[in-house]
């Protein structure tokens, strides 16, 4: 509810330049907002509190799982010695995560939380992209996505920990060791926030990164509605592709971040000793 | 009213202050990180890996700052 809000108070400022820009020369500026804001497609009822309806949003989460469901089997479903074309590609990100995060930080517990890992880098990535495409919008840049993300992020760290460790040996082997008694239970407070500020930091970096790349090209473009000039316009165009360009590095870079914050994590609960 | 524009005002030093300390950090450490990669090329990836784990750290505590702040505007 809160995050709505914040993110209802961003876009009507949007709004206001696009509005500004209607008064002006109008036709195309609809268009802009589009990436930012979220539509509901089909109204369904609430249930338990709950808003059932599809959005935008929620349809291109869709595309993403039906791309990544048609994409990866047909490439990787044959087992072949030798990929070609798109195998290729796939395969490159595969062995650069399996040997540069997983096997980096889980080392032999590696093997079973691949799978998840994965997943998550190819679901975020695949999210982001879809973002940049023409009449597209990414999921990712509704806190909800993320913050599910997060949260399935969260389970698998505390249940791997309370698996290794047992149920009370995990919580209790937060508190770090060889502090005074009386500071345990403070030190225990700490630690339970702090585990969950940073799982709170990974919602909130990857819908902030997501949310930043459309509003800097929304107010880029903004601009020549504001002058009211075309000879402004070549300036945001080139400034807008730009930022383009730097949204395809980030897509990849937030997916990288939060694929290596979750093995990290995981990593950190599976070795509490340090 | 006052309070509400104390709030706004409040939420903007806030966010700079957060901006300008997450600055600091990030550009601190990938001068190190660079200086190391410039001495010993040979290591760039794993000081790439750290570098982007630990700004990555300095970025979490630098959104959190700014979630308060956001929260100053709307409540």
């Amino acid at each position: 509810m809160l995050f709505g809000s914040a993110l209802n108070s961003i876009t009507t400022i949007a709004r206001l330049v696009v509005e500004e820009g209607e008064k002006g020369h109008g036709e195309g500026a609809g268009n802009v907002l589009e990436h930012v804001i979220d539509h509901t497609v089909i109204h369904l009822p609430t249930v338990l509190g709950v808003d059932l309806s599809i959005t935008y949003h929620t349809i291109f989460m869709w595309v993403a799982t039906a791309i990544l469901l048609l994409v990866l089997p047909a490439v990787f479903g044959k087992r072949r010695m030798i990929p070609s074309g798109l195998g290729n590609a796939l395969e490159a990100i595969v062995v650069f995560l399996r040997e540069d995060i997983i096997d980096n930080y889980l080392g032999k517990d590696g093997k079973r939380y691949e799978p998840y890992i994965l997943t998550v880098f190819f679901f975020i990535v695949t999210n982001n992209l879809l973002g940049l495409v023409p009449g597209g919008a990414s999921a990712t840049s509704d806190i909800s996505v993320t913050a599910t993300l997060t949260l399935i992020t969260l389970g698998t760290v505390t249940f791997s920990g309370m698996k290794k460790y047992g149920v009370i040996g995990f919580w209790t082997g937060m508190v770090p060791s060889g502090i005074p008694v009386v500071l345990i239970p403070l030190m225990f407070v700490i630690e339970v926030l702090g585990l969950l500020a940073k799982h709170f930091a990974l919602a909130m970096r990857l819908f902030a990164n997501m949310t930043a790349g459309h509003l800097t090209i929304l107010s880029l473009i903004g601009l020549i509605f504001i002058f009211k000039s075309y000879i402004i316009a070549p300036f945001p165009i080139i400034g807008a592709t730009a930022v383009g360009v730097l949204e395809i590095f980030v897509a990849f870079l937030q997916a990288y971040i939060f694929t290596l914050l979750t093995s990290v994590y995981i990593s950190m609960a599976l070795h509490q000793d340090h | 009213m006052e309070s509400i524009a104390l709030a706004y005002l409040a939420a903007g030093i806030g966010a700079a202050g957060a901006v300008i300390g997450a600055a600091l950090g990030i550009g601190k450490l990938a001068s190190a990180a660079m200086d190391g990669i410039a001495r010993q090329p040979e290591a760039s990836g794993d000081i790439r890996g750290a570098m982007i784990l630990t700004a990555a750290m300095i970025e979490g505590v630098a959104i959190i700052a700014l979630v308060v702040c956001i929260m100053l505007t709307i409540k």
